[in-house]
């Protein structure tokens, strides 16, 4: 394809950094690299029910030789806080990308202050934070972001701005 | 305090047989009195033995198995450290993992924290939730023999079992804590690690 879409880069980064294992709680700005993961006979792509289930899912695969990457919406950060201490308390890996909600004409006002604080929050937990604004940057920092947790083991989420991804439309 | 439904096993003699001859099988373990009962069964780098992350067990060991297809994996934890995983039962039937089984230890208490009663102790039947998430193999035992009858079972199906313990409580025993520690010897012992 000669001009893949920031979605299908990001994708490609994941693969790029030997990500086999996609756990995920379900998103609208997600949903490219949900079905891509799904369609791909090398990646396991596992839903969850809520997101800590995910870096648990995350550590698993580190403990037997995989690497594995959660998909989740900012909301869902404020529920992983405790599961946190998991990577970092065992000097694991932790890659999380995040779409964020709450913060670039946002619609749905209960979406707002997880979306504001999710960057103090997860920064707060002990995980380095990266944030993408521009299509242009997103598959770059994604694979610095992987190269980042797996190779120096420590929890990295990187924020794709809702910006980037498109404000939700809610028609009547 | 006891009730009329509390369970009569014991919780080491239980998870004695569970262990006994472990071989290659990948053990992770919720924290608290789980942790200490394989622990006290012999330590071995195989063992990953959790001493936070509550309600996380689970999903730990589905992650393992979805990695290590051709290894057997048994979760051996609490029943209240799986009621706050319990959305992790739906996870894990939904996957697939036919190399995972689930050993709950069910006292129907909180026993770290003073023996408070779980919702086991009150209304929920864990092996019934299994079921109802998709777990097509799910049981209890009530006595030794049901635990020896579920012990192969455990290490070839893809298994979801209550056994029920009494509430007596046991001597703590402290397995190693460091996270670190226990995460690294666990990838080397299975030859993951990449130098």
């Amino acid at each position: 394809m000669d001009n893949p879409t920031w979605q299908e880069s990001v994708y490609a980064a994941l693969k790029a950094a030997r990500v086999t294992i996609l756990g995920y709680v379900p998103d609208a700005g997600h949903a490219h690299l949900i079905n891509a993961a799904h369609a791909d006979p090398a990646m396991q792509a596992v839903v969850l029910t809520t997101e800590e289930e995910g870096i648990a899912l995350a550590a698993g695969a580190w403990l037997g030789g995989q690497r594995a990457v959660m998909l989740m919406q900012s909301s869902g950060v404020g529920n992983c806080i405790n599961m946190l201490s998991l990577p970092l308390n065992c000097r694991m890996p932790f890659l999380t990308l995040v779409t964020m909600r709450g913060e670039w004409g946002e619609f749905n006002p209960w979406q707002v202050p997880m979306g504001a604080a999710t960057q103090p929050v997860l920064t707060a937990a002990g995980v380095h934070v990266r944030r993408a604004d521009r299509p242009d940057e997103v598959a770059e920092m994604v694979a610095a972001s992987a190269a980042l947790a797996f190779d120096s083991q420590i929890p990295v989420a990187v924020l794709l701005s809702q910006r980037l991804i498109g404000a939700k439309v809610f028609v009547k | 305090m006891s009730r009329p439904n509390d369970g009569t096993l014991d919780r080491r003699e239980v998870v004695a047989a569970l262990m006994r001859d472990p071989g290659d099988l990948l053990v992770v373990t919720g924290l608290g009195a789980a942790t200490y009962d394989v622990g006290v069964t012999g330590d071995r780098p195989l063992n990953f033995y959790l001493w936070g992350a509550m309600g996380g067990t689970a999903m730990i060991g589905l992650g393992i198995a979805l990695a290590q297809p051709s290894r057997r994996v048994l979760v051996v934890t609490g029943d209240g450290e799986m009621l706050m995983g319990m959305g992790s039962l739906a996870s894990i039937a939904a996957a697939g993992a036919p190399n995972l089984a689930i050993a709950v230890l069910d006292n129907m208490r909180y026993g770290e924290t003073g023996s408070q009663y779980s919702h086991t102790g009150h209304t929920t039947d864990l092996q019934a939730v299994a079921a109802a998430c998709g777990w097509t193999r799910t049981a209890t035992a009530r006595s030794m023999d049901d635990v020896e009858a579920l012990r192969p079972r455990l290490r070839t199906e893809n298994l979801f079992a209550v056994l029920r313990i009494s509430a007596e409580e046991k001597p703590r025993h402290l397995p190693p804590r460091d996270g670190a520690y226990l995460s690294d010897r666990f990838r080397r012992a299975l030859g993951v690690v990449e130098d």
